[in-house]
């Protein structure tokens, strides 16, 4: 990644990553919380939230018109919005970015749809690079059994129907999530990603990531937050 | 023999040796007569019995409402818009242009990734990120490039009742104390990018200043020629 260098006085931006069922969102949550009773000022980033962009991938969604390299540019079309109008601008101000997710999570799937690793990644190059990115490193059979025991109803895209046609979706959505997996494996090598054990107790990750996360707090201004 | 190949590394999930037909590029600044090009041509060529479909920037199923949306407001970042734009190509290219080679037609195009990368760069993208991005693109046959510069262009405006368009202005992007200057100023430089893109693509660069129908002929000429290099068809049937 090539993207601009934010001057002080500068936040840091903090990013979790990893297939469906790996508790990253979970981790989130609580260090935000952690975060805000230290007095920082947090804010979530969520991927493919641009109220915009959005309508247009729902659109290719429910429509099921996207194919892997449109899936692949509305995608990014969605991250370029947030990067320049959210992340930089709260950076800039001095804020925690946490974002769920980020430029990985398109490495990892579009890649797994056939599209070319080089040219996805040459679209993000306008990406800042993350303070510490997190990778929960969970195994096939955990994550798939957290995801299909709560939720039987997978969608389209999310169980990779469209480029498994021909299976039914828990099965694609097997094969998917497996091929994700090895997809991430490679690019935590490639961007040094700091590995998470996703298998043990939740607040034994909890307290390495804030072990983690404490070390780049040196001279981020704290709020006094409103009463909630 | 492969007729197509892409900028770069190709399209996901398609193989290019299936496809057939022509594609026909018209590029150029705005307002500098394309679309009444690319209608004579069309006609021009299906007067010569061959099948032709038409598309223009932000017109696929995917993305051009999400466009039309985004630029009422004047909401999105360049990189943002710039994307969008790519996405509603890529769109237009996998399910019309892609269908259209498949069957044999001649697939004009009104402007294709060019203008798109010229008005990146003018609004600040870097040259080789922008050309990254639509290297999923394919090569087409022929690119011909209504060429005209600035100061030509205005009347042309001036004639169609002078409303000078804002995003054709670069009123995005505050170039001038007016909306003359700005449309000055910005089309300056596309014009100046588009240039640059003739070379390097190896455009077939058209003097726009003349006369519509002189225009019209050189087009007309310059497609059969495109036509007869590449061509499994036989020469127009005669029905006696």
């Amino acid at each position: 990644m090539n993207g601009p260098t934010i001057h002080p006085p500068a936040g840091r931006l903090f990013v979790v990553e990893g297939v469906d069922g790996s508790g990253k969102s979970t981790q989130m949550t609580l260090l935000a919380q952690w975060l805000r009773g230290e007095g920082y000022p947090v804010v979530f980033s969520e991927w493919n939230s641009s109220t915009i962009v959005k309508s247009t991938t729902s659109r290719g969604k429910r429509r099921r018109i996207l194919t892997p390299l449109t899936f692949s540019l509305i995608h990014a079309t969605d991250f370029a919005d947030r990067m320049d109008r959210e992340i930089i601008p709260l950076l800039k101000a001095g804020a925690i970015v946490l974002a769920d997710r980020y430029v990985y999570t398109a490495y990892a799937r579009d890649v797994v749809r056939g599209v070319p690793p080089r040219w996805v990644r040459s679209l993000y190059r306008f990406a800042v690079q993350p303070t510490q990115a997190f990778y929960f490193r969970v195994s096939l059979g955990t994550a798939l059994r957290r995801i299909l025991s709560s939720r039987p109803k997978l969608k389209y895209y999310e169980a990779g129907l469209d480029v498994n046609p021909h299976t039914d979706s828990e099965e694609s959505y097997r094969m998917f999530q497996g091929r994700l997996l090895e997809e991430y494996d490679a690019i935590v090598q490639e961007f040094g990603l700091t590995v998470m054990d996703a298998s043990q107790p939740v607040e034994v990750q909890q307290r390495i990531l804030r072990r983690a996360i404490g070390a780049h707090l040196n001279g981020i201004r704290k709020v006094a937050h409103a009463p909630v | 023999m492969r007729r197509f190949e892409s900028y770069g590394d190709g399209i996901p999930r398609v193989n290019l040796d299936e496809l057939s037909g022509w594609l026909v590029v018209v590029e150029g600044t705005d307002g500098v007569g394309r679309t009444t090009h690319v209608t004579r041509l069309r006609t021009h060529l299906e007067r010569m019995g061959y099948a032709v479909a038409e598309t223009g920037l932000s017109r696929s199923d995917l993305a051009s409402r999400g466009i039309r949306r985004a630029k009422e407001g004047n909401i999105l970042g360049t990189n943002a818009y710039n994307l969008f734009y790519a996405t509603d190509l890529a769109d237009r290219l996998e399910r019309q242009i892609l269908p259209a080679l498949r069957a044999g037609f001649v697939m004009l195009t009104d402007r294709y990734i060019y203008s798109l990368i010229a008005r990146a760069i003018v609004r600040g993208a870097e040259p080789d990120w922008i050309k990254q991005v639509y290297s999923f693109a394919i090569r087409p046959d022929a690119v011909f490039y209504l060429r005209i510069g600035v100061h030509d262009l205005v009347p042309r405006v001036l004639a169609n009742g002078g409303a000078f368009d804002y995003w054709e202005s670069g009123m995005d992007m505050s170039l001038g104390a007016d909306i003359y200057e700005s449309f000055i100023n910005y089309q300056t430089q596309v014009i100046q990018q588009l240039d640059g893109l003739a070379r390097e693509y190896e455009f077939e660069t058209i003097d726009a200043t003349g006369s519509v129908d002189e225009i019209a002929a050189d087009l007309a000429q310059r497609v059969t020629r495109v036509l007869g290099a590449g061509s499994s068809v036989d020469s127009p049937m005669v029905i006696e």
